[in-house]
């Protein structure tokens, strides 16, 4: 049944745009989590999706899910600021701020919504064409 | 029995294989480097009915011009219409038009179907 396989398709991209949120959400939430060194500060992180291929001799499902292949951190660099009054300021008086674009953020998240929504009307309309198909010569 | 459901027994199937494709491209929307794909329908169904205007096979040795794909049909790739920097060639309106046309006539084929089979029904009871 190849409409049973349009929701593992559909449902592996809830999920990997889920990660996409939860993501996201984890950078916006860190936007200001400032610290004293480069080196623990923060740093922006993004998911890589990749397709999912069946195998061909085993399956029978000719399409192809997504996954997440990977999470990345940004190699943008750190904003620092001058706060010598700030108690996690180092020795020369600076804070690193995370990398955090929060206007990329804001569009990944729409982004990332959006395809959940389509994603959830896909499993919607291949509901109903099931139910459709069930209820056939009655 | 074969001929009693027509043509739409077989494009029922390959409207639901279809569903999955478009699915399946409409999941990949932000993969990147993925290329969307899709079937040519019509000609697709002209095999699966066997009323192929193509070269038919008349030994079992002979190779089918037909895709050869678990689905019968070929599976080809979009022209993109709009480039995108990753390499993704999902247009998400494009795919989504086409997944709400393909559950229309799948809807329609039903529709055939049970018309079909309710007439017969009816044959069979000998009532009006």
């Amino acid at each position: 049944m190849s409409l049973l396989n349009v929701f593992d398709i559909a449902g592996s991209a809830m999920s990997a745009q889920t990660v996409r949120m939860n993501v996201t959400a984890s950078n916006m939430a860190n936007m200001d989590a400032v610290s004293s060194s480069t080196g623990e500060t923060y740093r922006a992180r993004h998911p890589v999706f990749e397709t999912v291929y069946s195998d061909f001799m085993r399956d029978d499902s000719i399409s192809n899910g997504v996954r997440v292949a990977g999470i990345i951190e940004s190699q943008a660099p750190l904003r620092e600021e001058y706060r010598p009054e700030h108690p996690k300021a180092d020795e020369n008086g600076y804070i690193f701020y995370p990398n955090v674009n929060s206007i990329e953020e804001m569009t990944n998240m729409i982004s990332a919504s959006r395809t959940y929504q389509n994603n959830v009307e896909i499993i919607n309309a291949s509901k109903q064409m099931l139910l459709r198909t069930l209820s056939i010569g009655q | 029995m074969d001929n009693l459901f027509g043509i739409h027994a077989a494009a029922l199937k390959l409207r639901a294989n279809r569903a999955e494709l478009l699915a399946a491209n409409i999941a990949n929307a932000d993969t990147p480097n993925f290329k969307a794909r899709d079937i040519d329908f019509k000609q697709t169904l002209k095999l699966a009915a066997g009323k192929s205007g193509e070269m038919v096979t008349t030994n079992a040795r002979h190779i089918n011009s037909a895709g050869t794909s678990k689905m019968g049909a070929e599976i080809m790739y979009r022209t993109p219409t709009q480039p995108s920097l990753d390499g993704n060639t999902v247009d998400l309106q494009t795919e989504r038009s086409a997944f709400l046309e393909n559950s229309m006539m799948y809807q329609a084929s039903l529709r055939f179907l049970n018309g079909r089979i309710s007439g017969l029904m009816t044959a069979i009871r000998g009532e009006i």
